[in-house]
């Protein structure tokens, strides 16, 4: 993963951009191009070829979802792409269509809100560009509430882990942030890839496949 | 059962038509129209000699428009039926704009007909009736009173000579069975003027038909512009105040992070975690005042996301299209309403939500298992609903006996935009 990540942002709200930037800076990123439409997204895209493209859902000219629509669109192109989609609003359409593109890896979904937690942001931003998974905290709780089969064979710690999974924590992390072994992590997580109904196989993106079990 | 006897013609039908009231409203009808009939002559003689046209013409429809109100209400006697008014109610205030609509009016000439009919034909003629099936017999009854006055002998209704009591008394036999004759007719006549009155002053069907589109259009246009201020307001709070609002948590992060550990850095820290929640809370309102998924997604999808949010696990089974806006809307806040209403007082476990779209109509139904007691007429929230759907023809049912379960269900006839 490269330390300075070569961006393109995608946001219409000229105080949120020029506010961005300036903290994406801070963190010693370069914005390459700064946007306000989906389409001279996809133009600057196209240009400069970032590492990671950074867009809010509702941008001009609609005011509906251009922004994810553009998202989309590139991560259909490019599934490499590192997408991180910035919106409004806790909900698990917009999320579940986004990890619908490519293989699930190297988007991310976040609340606007997260932006002001800057650290959490940029640790949120770097895991993306690596090709990890990020869900909103608050999306995934939305959905963990929900009683849905698969759901209601896991345990209260195994939906734990698997909320820190869809969070696109490592093993590691997800161990210190629960105060247990890395052992006991991964014992959870085969548990919960079982109870997901989710054979072992020569897939490293099962950890994603039980995340968008959720979201589908 | 008893029958509700509403004109003359209904009361010949029945026994005992002398005993009831009937005789005497339709004597009373047509009598009454002398007061009526007779100003109205004499408006029309004085306005023929205006100029018609220029001066006469807005006078005589005023005149015909102010006559068939008072017809109307004197139409009262002999028809309990009402006759509301049928013209309809100027767009733009103003006597130009009423007397341009009236003149438009197929109504307006009816009633100026009624008028010109009514002054020179039909008040001297329901006069004529009431005289010969009142005033004969009456003056036939009175004939031993004459006699008694005069002493001698008495005219009977000015034509036959009596000369004795045995006579006067028979004559006012028999006009007392005239009478009860007479009054036959009369009220057959009197329905038939009534019927005449109606079917040239009451509204036709066409014109209520056009009236009650009217009232729903406008009804429509209300909730419609109500929606669009919804959305007017939540993309306002969304460009303007929650963006500010992440912009200054963003800031105050930053602050955060350059400020050196003491007193300043742990109010920063409040100010940065007390930013989150008002962000937090103007998140949810602004979801609340219109989600945009609704308008993104759809119906079904809102609702899967409204079943998310349900604090009472929802099972959810949505196969919705894609439906017209006010539709998709209406439905949503009713659901999300009966939603909300289950996890606040029904104590239910959980709750069962279908959405399906066939044959023109939109089905939904929110099922719980709580204690039920839930009534439409109890909750303004309920009403207000079914208020909102009856615009666009649907209806709100709600079956919640004491005990459970409750189920709502949701109908309206739409049409589906895509797959």
């Amino acid at each position: 993963m490269p330390s300075s990540l070569r961006i393109v942002l995608a946001e219409d709200s000229v105080l949120l951009r020029e506010g961005l930037i300036g903290l994406l800076t801070r963190f010693g990123h370069e914005t390459v191009a700064a946007v306000g439409d989906a389409d001279a997204l996809k133009d600057a895209v196209t240009a400069h070829d970032p590492d990671i493209v950074v867009t809010d859902v509702r941008m001009p000219p609609g005011f509906q979802d251009e922004g994810l629509r553009a998202a989309v669109a590139l991560r259909t192109e490019r599934p490499a792409l590192p997408v991180l989609v910035l919106s409004q609003y806790v909900q698990r359409t917009y999320a579940g269509e986004l990890l619908d593109t490519g293989d699930g890896t190297g988007v991310g979904y976040l609340l606007k809100d997260r932006v002001g937690q800057i650290e959490e942001f940029i640790d949120a931003l770097a895991r993306v560009a690596a090709g990890g998974t990020v869900v909103d905290p608050e999306v995934v709780r939305q959905l963990l509430r929900r009683r849905r089969d698969p759901l209601q064979a896991l345990t209260p710690r195994e939906r734990e882990v698997l909320a820190l999974v869809a969070e696109g924590r490592s093993n590691a992390a997800i161990a210190r942030h629960l105060v247990i072994s890395e052992a006991a992590v991964g014992k959870h997580i085969g548990n919960i890839l079982g109870k997901l109904d989710l054979p072992p196989a020569e897939d490293t993106h099962r950890r994603v496949l039980a995340v968008l079990a959720y979201l589908r | 059962m008893t029958v509700v006897v509403r004109n003359p013609w209904q009361a010949l039908a029945r026994s005992g038509f002398l005993r009831g009231v009937w005789p005497w409203r339709s004597a009373g009808y047509l009598a009454s129209s002398v007061l009526t009939g007779l100003p109205a002559l004499v408006a029309l003689v004085v306005l023929a000699g205006f100029s018609l046209v220029l001066v006469g013409l807005p006078l005589l429809v005023l005149g015909g428009v102010s006559l068939a109100v008072v017809e109307r209400r004197r139409l009262g006697m002999a028809d309990a039926e009402p006759a509301p008014s049928p013209h309809r109610t100027p767009a733009e205030p103003g006597l130009a704009a009423w007397l341009r609509l009236r003149l438009a009016e197929q109504a307006t000439w009816r009633e100026f007909a009624y008028g010109l009919l009514h002054a020179l034909v039909l008040w001297p003629l329901d006069l004529l009736a009431v005289g010969v099936a009142i005033g004969l017999p009456l003056g036939m009854a009175a004939a031993p009173l004459q006699l008694a006055l005069d002493g001698h002998e008495a005219r009977v209704v000015k034509t036959v000579l009596v000369t004795g009591y045995p006579q006067a008394f028979a004559a006012a036999a028999a006009g007392a069975v005239l009478l009860a004759v007479l009054l036959y007719p009369l009220a057959a006549l009197a329905g038939a003027r009534a019927q005449l009155t109606r079917l040239l002053l009451a509204p036709r069907e066409g014109e209520l038909r056009d009236r009650l589109t009217e009232v729903t259009r406008s009804r429509a246009r209300l909730v419609a512009a109500f929606e669009a201020e919804r959305r007017r307001i939540e993309r306002d709070l969304h460009d303007g105040a929650q963006q500010r609002l992440v912009a200054l948590t963003m800031t105050l992060g930053l602050a955060r992070l350059d400020a050196p550990a003491g007193p300043q850095a742990d109010r920063l820290e409040a100010a940065h975690g007390e930013a989150g929640r008002v962000l937090t809370e103007l998140r949810e309102l602004i979801h609340g005042i219109h989600p945009q998924v609704l308008s993104d997604y759809g119906l079904g999808a809102a609702l899967a996301d409204a079943a998310d949010r349900s604090p009472v696990p929802v099972e959810a089974d949505l196969r919705l299209p894609r439906l017209d806006r006010s539709v998709e809307t209406a439905a949503y806040f009713a659901v999300n309403e009966a939603l909300a209403n289950a996890a606040k007082h029904s104590g239910a476990d959980r709750i069962r939500l279908d959405g399906r779209y066939e044959d023109g109509l939109l089905f939904i139904e929110v099922r719980d298992d709580g204690r039920g007691g839930a009534a439409a007429a109890k909750g303004t929230g309920l009403t207000g609903l079914a208020d909102r759907l009856a615009v666009l023809d649907g209806t709100l049912t709600i079956t919640s006996p004491t005990g459970g379960p409750t189920s709502l269900r949701v109908e309206i006839p739409c049409r589906a935009l895509c797959g």
